[in-house]
């Protein structure tokens, strides 16, 4: 456990240089992720109606609603990814989760502050203990945790292991703190989709609608170009250390 | 049952070096009396509102004194590496776990017993509801924490600051069960009318114990591997 007979830093096996082929991906799903941003800009300011008692604050509402989709669906694919490389335990997928959790956490630091300010709009304060915004905040801190998992040090593959761990069972945690804090307070937030059970105010209108399913897609793309990157980004890094060790090989010799 | 036969094995050997050193036991005692004192100055005990936040102090005292003996579980096998002889040894790493988790529970359970008397003693605390109950809230409620407190200890034992890292792993992904023992525990206390929804709450602490006892079971090879 605490004993590494293993040397931190693998060295470089082979002489592998990096390939430029994948170039194509990436550059696609950046003009993608261009032209969905402009296209949901369009439609969140100019195409969908305004709020009548909110105004132009109820803008963020599509911001704020596709991070927080897209947070989830980054701790969603952590949580995938996690359980995927404790069965094959190939390097890649512990990559993927460690991206997917990082992007995951910006997106709610983004969920966390564009949430205030709507509240402060419509509920004219910046903070409820709400089962959702609770949720979140736990979220975030079970995830900050996921990372400084991720800065312990020792070999990769031991941290990649507890943090595989932990990515499942922080996943696993979420939906129960969620109960647990909808039984605890009653509910705030509007439910949009769908029927609200106690609210007759509740709804969005079409065009709203539109805009809110536009942003989600254009974030979704945005998600999966920053994942690609980051991964990229991940295994430059990994290249990296392993031309170091392989140069204090060298030396040593 | 081979792996429960060596689980008691172990935390016989945790509870007997506990025994004779008597380090982490007195540590958690004395630091939850300090909890009860600092409360004593956070709010006023002559207070008659005060009697209102006794639940969630409670909890408080677990808690804190709680993440004192977690941390030092997998700490200590750690000074002469006994945790890879534990590792190396012919049972499984779900006796391990099974037997750190007697062991802490057993500590736990031992500084409640004395605590809480204490603090309903210095905030003068007049006992309306039932007590059984009381103590199944209790049990429920420190059987999850420290079913998942010990599982995160050893993950974050691998750490070098694991002191620092565990409460930050074990808070938040124990809200659960600190909102549903605090609010049941308010209940049981202050008014037995509503004692519906208190047991809604039990039930709701005992799935997570259940699941989370299951999840640390299969999880446990994963993090208590050599």
């Amino acid at each position: 456990m605490s004993m590494n007979l293993e040397r931190e830093k693998e060295v470089l096996v082979g002489s592998q240089l990096a390939e430029t082929k994948k170039l194509n991906l990436s550059s696609i799903l950046y003009v993608g992720t261009v032209i969905s941003m402009l296209v949901a800009l369009y439609f969140i300011f100019i195409y969908a109606a305004e709020e009548k008692t909110m105004g132009a604050a109820q803008k963020i509402f599509y911001f704020h609603v596709s991070s927080a989709w897209l947070a989830f669906m980054a701790f969603f694919v952590t949580f995938v990814c996690s359980i995927l490389f404790l069965i094959k335990r190939k390097r890649i997928f512990d990559t993927y989760a460690y991206v997917s959790a990082e992007i995951g956490v910006v997106f709610t630091i983004i969920v966390l502050t564009t949430g205030p300010i709507w509240a402060k709009s419509s509920w004219n304060t910046w903070w409820v203990w709400e089962p959702r915004l609770i949720t979140t905040l736990i979220l975030f801190f079970i995830y900050v945790a996921y990372i400084m998992i991720r800065q312990m040090d020792g070999v990769w593959d031991k941290k990649a292991r507890l943090a595989a761990v932990f990515g499942i069972i922080g996943f696993a945690d979420v939906p129960i703190v969620f109960f647990a804090i909808r039984w605890w307070q009653t509910k705030f937030h509007p439910i949009v989709f769908g029927d609200g059970p106690s609210q007759s105010g509740g709804g969005i209108e079409g065009t709203m609608l539109t805009a809110l399913f536009v942003s989600l897609a254009a974030f979704t793309i945005l998600y999966s170009y920053f994942l690609y990157k980051g991964v990229s980004f991940e295994n430059m890094k990994i290249k990296v250390e392993r031309y170091k060790e392989k140069l204090r090989e060298d030396l040593d010799k | 049952m081979n792996q429960m036969r060596t689980a008691l094995f172990l935390a016989k050997k945790d509870l007997y070096s506990e025994l004779k050193t008597k380090q982490i036991l007195v540590t958690q005692i004395i630091f939850a009396a300090l909890v009860i004192v600092v409360f004593s100055f956070a709010f006023d005990p002559a207070n008659n509102t005060t009697k209102a936040v006794i639940p969630g102090v409670i909890w408080v005292i677990i808690v804190f004194s709680g993440i004192l003996g977690l941390n030092r579980s997998f700490i200590s096998e750690q000074r002469n590496d006994t945790i890879q002889g534990l590792l190396v040894a012919p049972m499984e790493a779900t006796s391990i776990y099974l037997g750190k988790f007697l062991a802490n529970f057993t500590m736990m359970l031992i500084v409640e017993l004395v605590s809480i008397p204490f603090l309903f003693l210095l905030f003068d605390f007049k006992f309306l509801g039932s007590i059984p109950y009381f103590i199944l809230v209790i049990f429920l409620g420190s059987f999850g924490f420290i079913a998942i407190g010990t599982f995160l200890a050893a993950l974050a034992a691998n750490s070098k600051s694991s002191e620092m890292l565990l409460p930050l792993l074990l808070f938040p992904i124990t809200t659960p069960i600190l909102i549903g023992v605090v609010q049941a525990t308010r209940i049981i206390l202050t008014n037995m009318e509503k004692f519906s929804s208190a047991l809604a709450w039990i039930q709701l602490v005992t799935a997570y114990d259940v699941i989370f006892f299951v999840v640390c079971f299969l999880l446990i090879d994963y993090v208590l591997e050599v």
